[in-house]
């Protein structure tokens, strides 16, 4: 159980490593190119109170929940 | 996943974060909107307001505040067939904040849901950093939930169901037209997970329709699992397209694939948006339309929602910006409208209002209509 958690931890360092390691990637989309992902239009979710609605009736209607977004409690059911 | 191997996860983000030092990050927007909503179909009308307020009071922490209501006028298939229609209003409040430092977002949420007979209170944290130029983010969060279950015709009923939320995203810009992002999402419940008030169905021979109905009896657990991808790209002539795809599985059986395409046009001081969406999936492995007896099964459920089905959404949406000048402290306005036209085709549910034999009525299917009017405003 010990050395489970600690290759656990030594993973997790590895993963903090590469990723402090890889800060020093280049980005390869310049600030000054992201005029177009800026454009409103091009929001993954331009408007969260009508996108939260809407995954709270498809977890009403449907068997599946999570992977697109949070939605709210409650039941909903019938 | 266990709690554990998350701890070390969100322990290892949150040093990545304090080790590093770079481009600040951004909160995201002040703004509020006043949306109605109203969902109708299957004999079944949902309608009510909901009002969102977000505002930074810091030069790094930024509020939240959520208030949404449900008026509900149920008849719906499973009411008419073995309950009685009834009225139901449920209230949510929720409360956020976002605390920026440097590429590093830490937010927290509490969200509170009450109704007659169903309480629920999630508890959320997360947190995001923004890496490589800011081309990546990844996010990591987790949510409690705590729900209450009652019975509207029993005021000693009360079932408690505990309910947690893992979920790992990642948000990459490819390219200067192209964005993407992956979602994974674990959730567990432990407790009363089935509604207190529907029944199944079984042969009953001494019934005069062949049939009678007992109370489900659900498993107390469910883990699931969801893996949702999105892209969106930006046409060259200033127009987007989305694809989205979720695959999902879960403890019970279900397993769902849904995927979804939207083309987003903007035109003057319109967009315009139209979206299909479709989903299928199997059913859970406790579900039947009708069992064979009595108590034929140790688990037993005819949620039709727990049933293999298929749906397709198809969405119309416009939205017109006002104010793009700004008046007062407004920095600009839009309105919007959309319908979201619901069809579900039941493979294994019967629709027991037919004449037909016991077994032998056709399957139901569920026409419903939800329509959205929000005004926006930024500041």
């Amino acid at each position: 159980m010990k050395g489970r958690s600690i290759t656990r931890i030594l993973a997790s360092l590895a993963m903090l490593g590469l990723l402090s390691a890889c800060g020093s990637i280049e980005p390869w989309v310049k600030p000054y190119e992201r005029d177009r992902l800026a454009d409103p239009i091009m929001f993954l979710d331009g408007d969260p109170v009508s996108s939260a609605y809407l995954y709270h009736v498809y977890e009403a209607r449907e068997g599946a929940r999570g992977g697109e977004g949070s939605a709210g409690g409650g039941c909903g059911c019938n | 996943m266990n709690s554990r191997s998350i701890g070390i996860a969100v322990a290892s983000i949150i040093l990545l974060a304090l080790t590093r030092a770079s481009t600040a990050g951004v909160l995201p927007e002040d703004r509020s909107d006043v949306l109605y909503h109203l969902y109708d179909g299957g004999g079944v009308t949902i309608d009510g307001p909901s009002l969102l307020v977000r505002k930074q009071v810091a030069r790094n922490i930024s509020l939240v505040g959520n208030y949404y209501v449900d008026m509900v006028t149920s008849a719906s298939i499973d009411v008419v067939t073995t309950a009685s229609p009834y009225t139901e209003e449920r209230k949510q409040w929720s409360l956020g904040m976002d605390y920026l430092h440097r590429n590093t977002t830490l937010s927290v949420g509490y969200t509170s849901s009450v109704e007659s007979d169903f309480d629920a209170t999630t508890y959320s944290f997360s947190v995001s950093q923004d890496m490589f130029g800011d081309l990546t983010t990844l996010t990591l969060s987790y949510g409690l939930g705590d729900d209450v279950v009652g019975r509207s015709d029993d005021e000693t009923f009360a079932r408690d169901n505990t309910r947690q939320h893992y979920g790992i995203g990642l948000t990459q810009i490819l390219t200067r037209n192209l964005i993407t992002t992956l979602n994974v999402e674990t959730i567990t419940d432990e407790g009363f997970l089935n509604n207190p008030y529907r029944s199944v169905r079984y042969a009953d021979p001494d019934s005069p329709v062949g049939y009678s109905f007992e109370p489900e009896l659900y498993p107390n657990t469910r883990t699931s699992n969801a893996v949702g991808l999105r892209a969106r790209y930006f046409l060259p002539y200033r127009a987007a397209v989305q694809t989205e795809y979720r695959y999902f599985t879960d403890t019970w059986d279900i397993q769902s694939h849904t995927a979804a395409i939207s083309y987003i046009h903007p035109m003057d001081d319109w967009t315009f948006t139209v979206k299909y969406r479709w989903h299928d999936q199997t059913g859970a492995h406790f579900y039947q339309d009708l069992f064979s007896r009595t108590e034929a099964t140790s688990f037993r459920g005819r949620d039709k929602e727990l049933s293999p089905l298929t749906s397709q959404t198809l969405k119309l949406a416009a939205s017109y910006e006002l104010l793009s000048d700004g008046w007062r402290f407004v920095d600009r306005a839009s309105v919007t409208f959309s319908i979201d036209i619901l069809n579900v085709d039941y493979h294994d549910f019967r629709d027991l209002r037919s004449d037909a034999l016991f077994g032998d009525e056709p399957f139901y299917a569920l026409e419903a209509d939800i329509v959205q009017l929000f005004f926006s405003i930024w500041y």
